[in-house]
């Protein structure tokens, strides 16, 4: 596996270079996973300031509301939802075409016709999973957060301005490099987990099947996985 | 010189021995079939000569030049002399038929597409197509247009070679004869030099100046087409009679 992303990194930086393959996947990836992301980070955001509020009423500590919700979507639940929400979407989708076309030969013609899958098919979708995902957590951390503050402020009676307040004090600029760096890393696992096992397909229908699920499972081990070692190397 | 010559090939996967010793010579222009059973190691044997599986052992060698282990531009400029039809046409579903049919020139890069449009026309032509089915995507044709649209894609780049892996599988009778016709028009008009792989035997006779025979991983048996039914090897009749009973277990 790491030959396999090591060779469509090394080949996707060498031309030819394919620029609106890269483009075509940054749309697939990015803009079509803005509702899914979207809708699960307002969810989340808004469920975390209701579960925080409950929790933190028992012992008079429901200020701490805005600095739970900022910190706790900006450093953990935002990369890892989207990660995990774009995998489910992406790696499948990704698997099943490649594999499809593996079992039907078309990357074997691909070869014949001398154009490099690698350089065609895996590296833009690699690149465009690493440009994606960032942006898509920003959005989902933009998102998430006034999922909390409008449940904290139309339902819990929260000041709106000392809300934003309290959410601005408390997020730093590492936060955010924090999670760009876990959401890139998520978004080369999802591309590169997809991409792998569709290119090593075989069996037919069947291959594809196996394939899928193989990537998607691989992938949310490896989010899972890798946002622990992140977390506990950044904040350990 | 000789086209294509394979020396003693050998492949396995895994504990198959699928090519064991492949020897085959194909002179310019010449059109040889490679009849055998399913899983017989005929498909490998082709996608070793492309270079899409690496032997064993053995010399595969095109105009003289020894392909094995070649990679990069060096491959490249080898597989540039050949054109392949796969048996499932092996077309991409995600691209317009022009854009299957030109993909040997513009290697998936958007290049002048009024210029590669009107080549794929002409390609379209010379398998019987019309430029109707330019802008349709594989999945919208039938099973016989798309191993026509295969085809013209496989000689878009004017190839010196062509391989065609089962071209009338899966097809009418009629519609088979059409692909065999076409065949024939490339390999006696233009002098392409054509290897073909098929368990069609009125195709096999029809398209090729000489068949040969792969079993075990060995070529055990070659002669000229005419011969096909009269071979006196018992594997090669059971196998063009289509007996269950015989050598062939």
């Amino acid at each position: 596996m790491t030959k396999f992303a090591l060779r469509a990194i090394g080949r996707g930086l060498a031309p030819p270079y394919y620029p609106l393959r890269l483009l075509e996947q940054i749309a697939l990836i990015g803009w079509f996973s803005l509702p899914v992301v979207g809708l699960t980070a307002i969810f989340t955001g808004a469920a975390l300031a209701q579960q925080t509020f409950t929790a933190g009423s028992r012992f008079n500590a429901t200020s701490t509301v805005p600095a739970i919700v900022v910190l706790g979507i900006v450093r953990e639940l935002g990369p890892v939802l989207v990660g995990l929400m774009v995998a489910g979407r992406v790696s499948s989708a990704m698997a099943a075409e490649l594999g499809t076309m593996r079992v039907t030969e078309q990357l074997d013609a691909m070869s014949t016709l001398r154009t490099d899958p690698y350089r065609y098919l895996i590296a833009p979708r690699l690149f465009a999973a690493l440009i994606t995902i960032p942006v898509l957590v920003l959005i989902a951390n933009v998102i998430g957060i006034m999922g909390g503050y409008f449940l904290s402020v139309y339902k819990l009676d929260f000041n709106a301005v000392g809300y934003l307040k309290t959410t601005r004090h408390f997020l730093e600029a590492g936060d955010i490099l924090m999670a760009l760096i876990k959401s890139a890393v998520f978004g080369f696992f999802i591309a590169l987990m997809g991409c792998y096992h569709g290119f090593q397909t075989s069996g037919g229908a069947a291959g594809v099947g196996r394939a899928t699920t193989n990537a998607v499972v691989s992938t949310f081990v490896l989010i899972l996985l890798s946002n622990l070692i992140i977390t506990v190397i950044a904040f350990g | 010189m000789t086209k294509i010559v394979l020396d003693n090939v050998s492949k396995a996967f895994g504990d198959n021995q699928v090519l064991d010793g492949v020897t085959l010579t194909v002179e310019p222009g010449e059109s040889v079939a490679i009849i055998g059973q399913s899983g017989s190691g005929k498909s490998v044997m082709l996608k070793c000569i492309l270079g899409l599986v690496q032997p064993d052992g053995g010399s595969i060698k095109i105009d003289g030049e020894e392909v094995i282990g070649l990679r990069g531009r060096e491959l490249d400029r080898m597989r540039a002399k050949f054109g392949m039809l796969f048996q499932g046409s092996a077309l991409f579903d995600s691209l317009p038929v022009w854009r299957n049919v030109t993909f040997a020139l513009t290697q998936g890069r958007i290049v002048s597409a009024r210029r590669m449009r009107k080549i794929a026309e002409e390609n379209l032509e010379r398998v019987g197509l019309d430029k109707s089915i330019l802008d349709l995507k594989p999945s919208e044709l039938s099973g016989g247009m798309q191993k026509r649209v295969a085809l013209a894609r496989a000689i878009a780049p004017r190839p010196e070679i062509i391989f065609f892996d089962e071209p009338t599988t899966g097809l009418d009778p009629i519609r088979a004869d059409v692909i065999n016709d076409l065949i024939v028009t490339l390999t006696e008009d233009i002098g392409i030099t054509a290897l073909t792989i098929t368990h069609d035997m009125a195709s096999a006779r029809k398209i090729a100046h000489r068949v040969a025979m792969l079993y075990q991983g060995k070529i055990i048996w070659r002669g000229p087409r005419d011969r096909l039914y009269d071979s006196g090897n018992p594997y090669v009749d059971q196998f063009v009679q289509g007996r269950a009973e015989g050598p062939i277990r």
